[in-house]
């Protein structure tokens, strides 16, 4: 009896943490699943290229996947050139000061602070106090902000693989320290950085709680793709069908077509990251 | 004989560690000067203070003087960038930039603006002899080059500058024996032209190409003369140890 | 002159890049004093003894009420129960793809994690109405789905991620030769998972936990759509509950600006501040002392 357990033993325990491995694809496999095979049936090209009729019951979900785009399209023009100005600055220029240590800290721990607290800063700094009002303008400078932390960790992981010998080849050529950076540090470290980028973005369109009160609307008819305008976005038109539509379960394969877009858009951003990323790798072999 | 670089009474720490410690040394035109001794005697920060390598690094505190033709280098009017132009440099480990071999030598022109035509990248790969074994591939990553090939490329990157002084820091320590045997080989056509100053771990290289052989130890110079000299007669007891393999 | 001019930009670029760095201690300054102000003005008109100790949060009442208990309760059971179920599954997958996984194996399993990891919040809590909910439901009996269990599930998925991947690399970072050591004495490869590899991992392994936790805590899209959102005192996992982030979510969209009750939102968005802090710090100190450790 004692060694049969002894036998077993190994496969039981093995077993086990084959069995908490298995429950966590089991979950990703699910949700896969359900939002596929369920937003699937509503998924055509109509559905991506007609604007939201009759009160969100009938057509497509054009506006919601413009305003993504804008949205995120500003989230980007704010957050790259501050998140990488920041990571050139700490990684080349800062000298390991209290100073310097101070601002890391600040930035690891904006990368915790729950995003809703950054949709509440949105609306106390962008809002109300700079007067931008409810816009897209709003909320994309909000998600800019809650972004900036990502991307600039990610791009001072990119520079700290170029080697020192890369910044002293150009300075001995007669360089001066800001040449070396924009001729050879950043060209080298570019993959690294856009895959931060893309990943950092990726995130940014699928966020919902910082543009809750900062500039997501329920429902807009015409979009004049003004900056100080209401806008509809993915996430948002998600949250809205699945919880505060006045008819929920008449919108529910909308919502689950809008959930399917969703995935998909933040998916191929992934995969695209992964591409640079996979790339660069063979690249420097 | 003409002093090109010159050195005097010149002490730098790194914080609170002094690494060198009052060296005086002249460097004279047109001749290979060795720089050899244990790891971490100094060899390399004198070296990387004679095109001001260390300003990079704030740790870095340097006293004394260095002069080039007579020029103090470490004044508030010299120009850094153009200083570097004038004192080229090659690094331990091959270092190209990840660009094309084309653009490898053009950079340093481009940035410096002197002209950067095919015939001046033709003159300075030809120098470095590696026109021949890169003449069709100018557009290709300099990364793709061997490592003996990449060494003598950023030679040739140093050279395209017209410098008056060649540094070179270990230039060997990562290349295969016919690599090496290529290398010492430039660098004894290149004196004609160049003052250069090597780094080297290795006694037989520094043997085979220098002219004049610095022995240093614990940031200091404990002795300095004609490289027979420095190997068949020293005056130290720590040098004739170290030459003869009993440390370092 | 144009040396001058390279110069010059030299130094205009090293302003620039400089000022950006201080533009990232203003943005954690901003928030924490826009946070802190706010608070102030709530602490004005509502003393904090009430907000502390109050078990009511009704504030459209006509006797209005202030009272951060119920909320608190509500994110620390939603938040528990969620590592409840996520520290035995995140832990578990991380040794075996660390330990036990081949690298062929390994190479579908980490995209996987990467993959659960990019589903945004919004669509975790879509399946929390449409499949977690019913489930819980009509195991149960209960007329729906929503409440403390179905956001504690959910939380759970959102926070694997983090945990796994932490606490893959602290198992990884063990060394090599304390697995041999204990292999060389005869122990099995679960009691050198069990009582060397794992506890040499314990510091990475906590700082994943609670980066875990932090996250969760400060989850908002899940648990607002998943979790009912009743003004109740919450007494357990099958009732629905209102965490501080729903609160906020919830109810800074319909309320006036500039009154009691908004203000009252930024004081429990700063207990919110500072619970996410704490777990953050907590995890970021192990972190750090897991690396030391292994640096040594």
């Amino acid at each position: 009896m004692q060694h049969k357990f002894k036998k077993l033993a190994p496969i039981v325990e093995w077993g086990t943490l084959l069995l908490t491995t298995g429950l966590v694809c089991f979950f990703l496999c699910v949700i896969l699943y359900d939002i596929f095979t369920k937003g699937y049936q509503v998924l055509s090209w109509e559905f991506v290229s007609q604007m939201p009729t009759d009160g969100m019951t009938q057509g497509g979900i054009l506006t919601p996947i413009i305003g993504t785009v804008f949205l995120t399209l500003i989230t980007a023009i704010f957050s790259i050139p501050f998140g990488i100005c920041c990571a050139i600055y700490l990684n080349e220029y800062a000298e390991n000061t209290w100073l310097t240590r101070t601002i890391r800290a600040s930035i690891r721990n904006l990368s915790g602070v729950p995003s809703i607290i950054y949709g509440l800063f949105g609306l106390a700094l962008f809002v109300q106090a700079l007067n931008f009002g409810t816009s897209i303008l709003s909320a994309g400078l909000t998600l800019g902000l809650l972004s900036l932390p990502y991307i600039i960790t990610t791009t001072e992981e990119a520079l700290l693989r170029i080697p020192r010998s890369m910044r002293e080849a150009a300075l001995a050529v007669g360089a001066t320290k800001f040449e070396s950076i924009k001729d050879v540090v950043l060209p080298a470290s570019l993959p690294g950085i856009l895959t931060g980028i893309v990943l950092t973005l990726s995130r940014a369109a699928g966020e919902t709680a910082p543009i809750l009160f900062t500039g997501a609307a329920f429902y807009i008819t015409n979009s004049s793709g003004n900056l100080n305008q209401e806008f509809m976005a993915l996430p948002y038109h998600l949250y809205m069908l699945s919880t505060q539509h006045q008819s929920i379960e008449e919108v529910r394969p909308i919502a689950y077509g809008t959930a399917l877009v969703l995935i998909i858009v933040v998916f191929l951003m992934n995969l695209t990251a992964f591409y640079i990323r996979y790339k660069f790798r063979n690249n420097e072999k | 004989m003409k002093s090109k670089l010159v050195a005097e009474h010149l002490n730098l720490w790194f914080g609170s560690k002094q690494v060198l410690k009052n060296i005086n040394i002249e460097f004279e035109e047109n001749k290979v000067t060795a720089l050899i001794g244990p790891s971490g005697c100094g060899k390399s920060t004198l070296l990387r203070s004679l095109n001001r390598m260390h300003d990079l690094y704030p740790e870095a505190r340097i006293e004394g003087h260095i002069k080039l033709d007579g020029r103090e280098i470490y004044q508030k009017d010299v120009e850094v960038t153009d200083l570097r132009k004038r004192v080229g440099m090659v690094f331990q480990k091959a270092n190209p930039f990840p660009k094309s071999i084309y653009e490898n030598i053009t950079y340093g022109l481009k940035i410096n603006n002197l002209v950067a035509d095919k015939a001046t990248v033709q003159k300075a790969l030809e120098e470095a002899y590696i026109w021949e074994e890169v003449k069709d591939d100018l557009k290709k990553p300099a990364t793709r080059l061997s490592g003996g090939q990449q060494q003598r490329l950023c030679i040739a990157r140093a050279v395209a500058l017209r410098p008056e002084v060649i540094l070179m820091d270990e230039p060997c320590s990562a290349l295969d024996p016919v690599s090496t045997l290529k290398i010492e080989e430039l660098i004894h056509h290149l004196k004609k032209k160049y003052t250069i100053v090597i780094v080297t771990h290795n006694m037989q290289q520094a043997q085979r190409v220098a002219d004049k052989t610095v022995f240093m130890y614990l940031g200091e110079i404990i002795e300095q003369g004609d490289t027979h000299q420095i190997f068949n007669n020293p005056q130290h007891e720590t040098t004739r140890n170290y030459i003869s393999g009993h440390f370092g | 002159m144009q040396y001058k001019k390279r110069i010059a930009i030299d130094k205009i670029a090293k302003i620039i890049f400089k000022s950006t760095g201080y533009l990232v201690l203003a943005l954690l300054g901003g928030i924490f004093f826009m946070l802190l102000y706010n608070a102030i003005a709530f602490f004005l008109e509502v003393s904090p003894l009430d907000f502390i100790t109050g078990s009511q949060w009704n504030p459209t009442a006509t006797d209005p009420t202030y009272g951060i208990l119920p909320l608190i309760v509500s994110t620390s059971i939603v938040s528990l129960g969620a590592m409840l179920i996520a520290i035995p599954l995140g832990v578990g997958t991380a040794a075996f793809i660390s330990e036990y996984a081949s690298p062929k194996l390994k190479t579908i399993l980490k995209p996987a994690i990467e993959m659960l990891a990019a589903i945004p919040s919004v669509v975790i809590g879509f399946l929390g109405i449409v499949l977690v909910g019913p489930g819980i439901a009509d195991l149960n009996n209960l007329p729906n789905g929503l409440n403390a269990l179905n956001g504690a599930i959910l939380l759970a998925i959102m926070a694997l991620p983090t945990i796994i991947t932490i606490s893959e690399d602290a198992i990884h970072a063990v060394p090599q030769t304390y697995r041999e050591a204990s292999y060389g004495l005869g122990a099995s490869r679960w009691q050198t998972l069990r009582k060397i590899t794992i506890p040499a991992a314990a510091p990475g392994i906590i700082a994943a936990v609670m980066l875990g936790l932090g996250r969760a805590i400060g989850e908002t899209m899940t648990v607002l759509m998943a979790t009912g959102n009743a003004a109740i005192f919450p007494k357990g996992f099958f009732d629905s509950v209102k965490t501080i982030t729903a609160t906020i979510a919830i109810e800074m969209g319909e309320v006036p600006y500039q009154t009691t009750h908004y203000y009252a939102l930024f004081a429990i968005a700063i207990v919110l501040f500072f619970m996410t802090l704490v777990a953050n710090l907590i995890g970021e100190y192990f972190i750090n002392r897991f690396r030391k450790y292994h640096a040594a």
